[in-house]
């Protein structure tokens, strides 16, 4: 299998270059991670992360042949040859495939990532009716490995103040949960021309997501709910 | 001044709605104007003048140009605030955005009240 791969060691290189790979494939090799883990084995010079190797962990994110992917469940018989492999856009590049991440996640953590509810805890747990907990399925599944936040432009030329779509994904997951009271506060910190208005609604997040969610319909519904706020 | 990232504006929702507002506004005045025309459209000068002093097109044609130069200044300052990041230049742009707005809006309500 013929690979393109955007090599940088920021230690060594000036800039990042493209190195061509043929790499022998066994049988097993089903997925793209499995031929990275061939051209590893005949270049240890070249990293990446991976970790689950099955699509839940949101490690080896990469663009592949020009879209953001995950390694791992992209399959060797769908991507054409050679397969061009870059770090994700957008993102300061540490080492080849591997790309800092810290902007990201600052905007996920700007959001408060997690339940808010100051009303003393019931003997168990926190009860939802199923049609509650209906509305937060296509949002809680982001495993934040950050392919929709890289592709979208927005979040590449205001990466410090737009929370980008995957930030956005889970804002709205907790503020569509019924058990969270902080949804005021929520509205409040992202009605702001910078950390949600940037969405112009292009789509490429829902382009690219490997878990087929839909961050540009929750943005909408944040800002539907805003409206219902204001108007 | 301390040079950190400051966001929490809070504003965003009345411009955000405001364009979608002023789209319909002007997607609604194009068709009925296009459907007007295609059925009879003035030949000369004195016709469109007198086309364009009927009142209720005069109104309609009035609340257009309001939303065009709304919906223009919601797009050109998002353009500005994606790509340019000096702040001082930002401001500068968007003040000569909005002078040039509001002076191209004036002079066509101007036109259309003289027509």
């Amino acid at each position: 299998m013929r690979l393109r791969i955007q090599r940088y060691d920021p230690d060594q290189d000036v800039k990042p270059y493209f190195k061509d790979y043929d790499v022998q494939l066994e049988p097993t090799d089903q997925m793209l991670l499995d031929a990275l883990v061939r051209v590893k084995e005949a270049d240890d010079s070249f990293s990446f992360r991976r970790s689950c190797r099955e699509g839940v962990c949101g490690s080896d994110a990469m663009t592949i042949n020009g879209k953001n992917g995950l390694a791992c469940i992209t399959r060797i018989a769908d991507v054409k040859e050679p397969v061009e492999l870059r770090p994700l856009p957008g993102l300061p590049i540490i080492r080849d495939l591997i790309v800092d991440m810290t902007q990201f996640f600052n905007q996920y953590h700007s959001i408060k990532p997690y339940l808010i509810n100051n009303a003393p805890a019931p003997d168990k747990e926190r009860l939802q009716s199923p049609e509650d907990r209906e509305e937060l399925n296509g949002l809680y599944e982001c495993i934040l490995c950050a392919c929709c936040s890289t592709a979208c432009p927005s979040f590449w030329w205001n990466p410090d103040k737009f929370v980008g779509p995957a930030g956005l994904l889970h804002a709205y997951r907790f503020i569509a949960d019924t058990r969270d009271e902080a949804t005021n506060e929520r509205l409040d910190n992202l009605e702001d021309p910078y950390r949600l208005f940037r969405c112009h609604t292009i789509m490429n997040c829902v382009d690219v997501c490997p878990k087929g969610l839909n961050p540009t319909k929750a943005i909408g519904k944040i800002k539907e709910i805003m409206v219902k706020r204001a108007v | 001044m301390v040079n950190r990232v400051i966001v929490g504006a809070h504003y965003g929702l009345r411009d955000w709605l405001a364009q979608r507002v002023t789209a319909v506004v002007m997607a609604v005045y194009t068709l009925i104007v296009i459907a007007l025309l295609l059925a009879d459209a003035p030949t000369d000068f004195a016709g469109w003048k007198a086309w364009f002093a009927q009142g209720w097109l005069r109104f309609a044609t009035f609340l257009f140009i309001i939303s065009l130069v709304y919906h223009a200044w919601v797009g050109v300052r998002d353009v500005l605030m994606d790509y340019i990041k000096p702040v001082g230049t930002r401001l500068l742009l968007q003040v000569l955005v909005i002078l040039a707005l509001v002076g191209y809006g004036g002079w066509a309500l101007q036109i259309l009240w003289r027509a």
